[in-house]
């Protein structure tokens, strides 16, 4: 049993994790999988949708045997006030597709059937086994692991640290830094259980149909943050996230962010009659580009939450876990063809082909982004200004219609002065190209 | 030596709840684990392994799914796990169990030694009978020492143990011969974590799954519901407690003060309950 050693271990049970071990065990390789939960994914929170693409790149079948709830068929995105929201809707046929694009899904039974692809794969998963610190050899080369276990360390030609947004095994071994409080969102979330008859009227759907529904607003308190509501068969994903720089700044709590969000007027009826069956909480990493960590050295790899991999203005996080988690599984899998050693200097190639995906390129594109979120009126002020010029436009009280248009304008102008509104809509150009 | 450990996988009894109409058992969504009771039977098994050498074989009667536990069981250091699953089994009370679990231990003699000693979990927590391991016991004609506190002595030669069980009103020192079957009480031991070596072990060692054919089992019409006398008369959710907790406002501060505060509520609400106590304290 001394000095075991496998081709590559991967920590973590999450999807990039799951990703990385499937590609690799897949085509042949030994690959062992630590999980410090007491099952793959007890310690997985996500909203949850699932982006069809980047799982189908992995396995091309998933749709056979994966626990999908709803595919998308309707996204609906709200700008809230305390009374109101102002929403863009867009529902398409054209969703109701052979293999549709988008689903929900709950997390549970998601990540078990995964991670049971992961083990028919070949890889070995062990849990309730926790990564405590990295073993180098005498030039600094990651070259495996010891646990929380009593015995010897594990060895292997490359680590793959897919640890997730607050593993600390990268921190400790100092190749990434524990992310900043403004640089991590805390999202709180509810199960409401319903009939799914309840489900699909409600929210004018048939069969597998679903809608999600993502929301700003006043609902964060003047927080940066967002709120969204996602429909499964028989219950409602809701939930709500805001950066913990702020909460820790204002007295405000998760839960009670996610309270009031419930007892919006706009949302109450739509969960009317539910049963609460889960409370889960987790940390979102929002830093974006700015915030990825070293991702590649010697003889080590990041992938996942653990590399900032999320994007925060589409709301899309695991399908950048799941294709960071590939393609470092492809990385490791050409230089093993080619018999060339896991060094910084060839698993450079994995952020190479990480710049060349859409990957690195999305979050170049909002680099600037969560800079320009920290202006706390976009989240607050804006949606008030639009609810309040939507109330003005639509309310029939025998005042003309040009001068509720010159009232709309003038509540701009008054709020933001000519200053505020041309700095706000240039930096969001800006954070935006 | 050769110890067999019978556990069982069983829902997490803390998750469970009663559905407000039917009565039934939601056990839908509801994690399995093993029957807390069986582990301190589990690792008294693996101390005496450890001390006296030989192998832990740990059996299981359920579903296919039942080998997430026997896995489990691997990775805290048990030498090999036996699942015994099969569709004649469902529905099997405690006199069908332990009729088949009989005929499992005997298999797992034929194929790995006659058992020295044989574990089971005090009861388990879905059900509560303990009645399984006193039953396999009797069928197994073997003596039994039940709800057992402490393995005093353990003499391999002279085929001898010396336990304390405990009883009413104290505590029994027994010794009798090997092999016997033994339950053991709870928080006797505190369950080990399996070395990385283990873990890896458990993590990828089959198995080994048994039929009713497979395992030997002569009677089929004595398993699974046809084989079970027990008839479930009636479940019901204990309705709650017409009185419900409420707040004693406590002026002061100081223990002295808040417990005076606590005891003349209780005597305020219990009359006669002071003079009761008074009482018995003279009785003393």
């Amino acid at each position: 049993m001394a000095n075991e050693k496998f081709d590559a271990i991967v920590v973590g049970a999450g999807p990039s994790g799951n990703a990385c071990a499937y590609t690799l065990a897949t085509r042949g390789l030994k690959v062992l999988q630590l999980e410090r939960g007491e099952y793959p994914g007890s310690k997985n929170v996500q909203g949850a949708i699932l982006y069809a693409d980047a799982l189908e790149k992995i396995i091309p079948d998933f749709r056979e045997d994966a626990p999908l709830e709803r595919h998308i068929i309707e996204q609906r995105l709200w700008m809230m006030d305390d009374k109101s929201y102002c929403g863009a809707h867009y529902r398409s046929e054209d969703f109701n597709e052979d293999k549709p694009n988008r689903y929900t899904i709950i997390r549970a039974p998601f990540d078990k059937w995964f991670s049971k692809r992961v083990v028919q794969a070949g890889a070995l998963i062990l849990c309730e086994t926790t990564v405590t610190e990295l073993v180098r050899d005498a030039h600094d080369k990651v070259i495996g692991v010891r646990t929380d276990r009593d015995g010897e360390a594990i060895y292997a030609d490359v680590v793959v640290l897919a640890e997730g947004v607050s593993g600390l095994v990268g921190a400790r071994a100092g190749l990434r830094s524990i992310p900043k409080p403004d640089t991590v969102a805390l999202a709180v979330k509810e199960m409401h259980f319903l009939p799914r008859e309840t489900v699909e009227q409600r929210f004018n759907l048939e069969g597998d149909e679903g809608v999600v529904i993502e929301a700003a607003g006043t609902i964060t308190k003047g927080m940066v943050g967002t709120g969204f509501l996602y429909t499964n068969k028989e219950c409602i994903s809701i939930g709500i996230g805001c950066l913990i720089s702020d909460f820790t700044e204002s007295d405000q709590s998760p839960y009670g962010l996610l309270e009031a969000f419930k007892n919006h007027p706009s949302v109450k009826p739509l969960l009317a009659g539910s049963e609460v069956k889960e409370y889960a909480a987790h940390m979102i990493p929002e830093g974006g580009y700015k915030a990825i960590p070293q991702l590649f050295g010697n003889g080590w790899l990041i992938v996942g939450d653990a590399g900032q991999f999320v994007n925060a203005v589409h709301r899309e996080g695991s399908n950048l876990a799941m294709t960071t988690g590939r393609i470092a599984a492809e990385t490791i899998l050409d230089l093993k063809t080619r018999n060339a050693p896991m060094t910084a200097h060839n698993l450079a190639a994995y952020k190479a082909r990480l710049d060349e995906s859409f990957v690195m390129k999305d979050l170049k594109k909002y680099k600037n982004l969560p800079k320009v979120l920290h202006n706390k009126h976009l989240l607050t002020t804006y949606p008030q200004l639009l609810s309040q010029a939507a109330q003005t436009w639509f309310r029939v009280d025998g005042v003309d219609k040009k001068s509720k248009e010159n009232e709309i304008v003038k509540s701009f102008f008054r709020t933001r002065r000519v200053k505020g509104l041309l700095g706000d809509v240039l930096g969001m150009a800006r954070g935006w190209r | 030596m050769h110890i067999v450990v019978c556990i069982k996988q069983v829902p997490d009894s803390a998750q469970i709840r009663v559905h407000p109409v039917t009565n039934t058992i939601m056990r839908q969504g509801v994690p399995t684990i093993i029957n807390p009771y069986d582990l301190f039977s589990l690792e008294e098994a693996l101390r005496l392994r450890d001390r006296f050498g030989g192998e832990v074989t740990v059996v299981t009667m359920g579903p296919p799914m039942a080998d997430a536990s026997l896995r489990k069981c691997l990775t805290y250091g048990a030498d090999r796990a036996v699942l015994l699953t099969d569709r004649f089994f469902a529905g099997s009370d405690t006199l069908a169990t332990s009729y088949a679990l009989s005929y499992l231990i005997k298999k797992v003699a034929q194929e790995w030694g006659e058992p020295d000693i044989i574990f089971c979990g005090k009861q388990t927590i879905d059900g509560d009978t303990a009645q399984v391991g006193p039953g396999i016991a009797k069928r197994l004609n073997l003596l039994q020492l039940t709800y057992v506190a402490k393995i005093d002595e353990f003499d391999l030669a002279a085929r001898e143990i010396v336990i304390h069980r405990r009883a009413e009103g104290g505590i029994q020192i027994l010794k009798t011969k090997l092999p016997c079957l033994v339950t053991m009480l709870e928080g006797t031991n505190d369950m080990r974590r399996g070395s990385i070596e283990d873990a890896l072990r458990g993590a990828r060692s089959e198995i080994v799954t048994w039929n009713a054919a497979e395992a030997g089992i002569p009677d089929l019409a004595l398993c699974g519901l046809k084989g079970s006398p027990t008839i479930v008369k009636k479940v019901f959710a204990p309705s709650p407690r017409a009185e419900k907790a409420f707040q004693i406002e406590v002026q002061g501060k100081t223990p002295a003060e808040i417990s005076d505060a606590v005891i003349g509520e209780i005597n305020q609400r219990q009359p006669g309950l002071e003079q009761d106590i008074q009482k018995m304290a003279a009785g003393f």
